[in-house]
């Protein structure tokens, strides 16, 4: 990962949450990665998915009343 | 003389080999406890529970995977079922063929101020849904019926009772702890609101596995029984009211569930309709071949269209318990004898409290076998007589 800064990542309520978003966007061919959620970021969920600033709306269109996202955080602090 | 195992409806037995492959995987190489972590092995756990709820939706027609309670067997999802939606006052429908898994928990209910009415059944097991709509009241919240009685194999017109449920807008549950695997279900063709499935009989998974399917937004009327740590919302000491959070606290049986994911992919491989007809073939066999035996009386509907492959006998003039005993002493045919669980259900076909023998077929076994039983059960008569 080359600009750190490029990248959101995107919250939910639980892992079962984040693995079916994740299902989704494999299903739309949606460039995505599931992570541990970064350190600075409070989250009970431990994975995340970080997606690229210029394919965050696409995502989130993806995802719309489809999972429940509890937030989108910047990656880095 | 190997051992003919004719017990399926009480638990399935053999699995298929993949079911014992993907416990095994799950022990020696990922192991870790589900959604709790997110390091990549708790991570792997929590993929096998996603994707079996995903490959029981596919089942089912459901549309969202995370509406589906995993739960320890269909006694547990039950109990979710009838003790969490039910209220003093209430009053809910049930058929006088339901396993003790739902009716103890209705009569339970029912010391609390819930109004009970139990359908009789004709004598083949068999409910009629104008009776279900004649006992709807003004406070009637809930229908509860099995999909297929464990006693007769009968299987109960689901789908008309969802239309008059739908119709008045009341709870459906449907007990499928006998059909799912082998009887097609659709819940939003059948208009079912909760499904109570187990994962050691016809889904071929191993014991302490099974589910509940909730309709979307009616978990908003459901409290959960068991509440705890979920790995979801940790900072708060109130349990999440989301799915399936909300109804599974502690940590899930992974190894049984990857057991089941196995077994329902080889449901799903196989296809309910190919599994559907291969047992009604056994049915037909078997019970062709011991009705005309003297002294033998067979139980359930004719029709093997309509039932599962469980067949409930008697022999004349003997225990059920003893020409169990047997089967098995003699012929190492495994069968089960007695109530079975649903006392009720003995009372509505005349058995009670005697009970019957059962044999209950699964897609593994073979015509043979169903010969050698016919042949046990024609020596057994005969002697008898
Ligand atoms: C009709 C029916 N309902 C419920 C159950 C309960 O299933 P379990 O023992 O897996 O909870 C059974 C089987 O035991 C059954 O046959």
């Amino acid at each position: 990962m080359k600009d750190k800064k490029s990248y959101d990542v995107i919250l939910f309520k639980a892992v079962s949450y984040a693995l079916k978003a994740e299902k989704i966007l494999k299903k739309e061919n949606l460039p995505h990665k599931l992570i541990p959620v970064p350190k600075h970021i409070s989250s009970d969920c431990g994975i995340c998915l970080m997606v690229h600033l210029d394919m965050k709306d696409q995502v989130l269109t993806a995802l719309q009343d489809k999972v429940d996202i509890e937030n989108v955080r910047p990656l880095t602090e | 003389m190997s051992i003919i195992y004719f017990d399926n409806a009480a638990t399935s037995w053999p699995k298929p080999p993949e079911v014992h492959a993907a416990m095994q995987k799950y022990l020696k190489k990922i192991g870790a406890n589900p959604g709790r972590s997110g390091h990549r092995l708790s991570v792997e756990a929590a993929r096998i529970i996603f994707d079996t709820r995903e490959k029981l939706v596919q089942l089912f027609n459901v549309d969202d995977p995370l509406q589906i309670v995993m739960t320890k067997n269909a006694t547990e999802a039950l109990n979710i079922a009838i003790l969490g939606l039910l209220k003093p006052g209430d009053h809910v429908i049930t058929s006088s063929m339901e396993h003790n898994s739902a009716m103890r928990p209705l009569r339970a209910m029912e010391h609390r101020g819930v109004n009970l009415t139990v359908i009789t059944c004709d004598q083949d097991g068999l409910i009629d849904p104008v009776k279900v709509s004649a006992a709807i009241q003004e406070n009637t919240k809930a229908i509860f019926v099995t999909h297929a009685s464990n006693v007769t194999g009968t299987v109960m017109p689901v789908a008309d009772i969802g239309r008059i449920a739908r119709k008045h807008a009341l709870v459906f549950c449907v007990d499928a702890a006998q059909t799912a695997g082998c009887c097609p279900i659709d819940v939003k063709e059948m208009n079912i609101d909760l499904l109570a499935f187990t994962g050691h009989k016809s889904l071929f998974g191993p014991s302490g596995t099974g589910g509940l399917y909730i309709r979307e937004g009616l978990e908003k009327r459901i409290e959960p029984l068991c509440v705890g740590g979920t790995g979801s919302r940790s900072e708060s000491e109130e349990q999440p009211d989301f799915m399936p959070d909300r109804y599974e606290a502690g940590t899930p049986n992974t190894v049984g569930i990857a057991g089941l994911q196995a077994g329902v992919d080889f449901v799903l491989s196989e296809g309910v309709d190919q599994i559907n007809s291969r047992e009604e073939e056994l049915v037909k066999t078997f019970m062709e071949g011991i009705k005309g035996l003297a002294g033998v009386t067979l139980y359930g509907q004719t029709d093997t269209h309509k039932r599962t492959p469980v067949v409930s006998f008697n022999i004349a003039g003997m225990d059920p318990a003893a020409v169990a005993l047997e089967l098995d002493e003699r012929f190492k045919i495994m069968a089960r004898s007695g109530i079975h669980c649903a006392p009720s259900a003995h009372k509505t076909i005349g058995t009670y409290p005697q009970g019957t023998v059962r044999f209950s077929f699964s897609y593994f076994n073979t015509q043979e076998q169903i010969a050698k039983a016919i042949d046990a059960i024609r020596k057994i008569s005969r002697r008898k007589k």
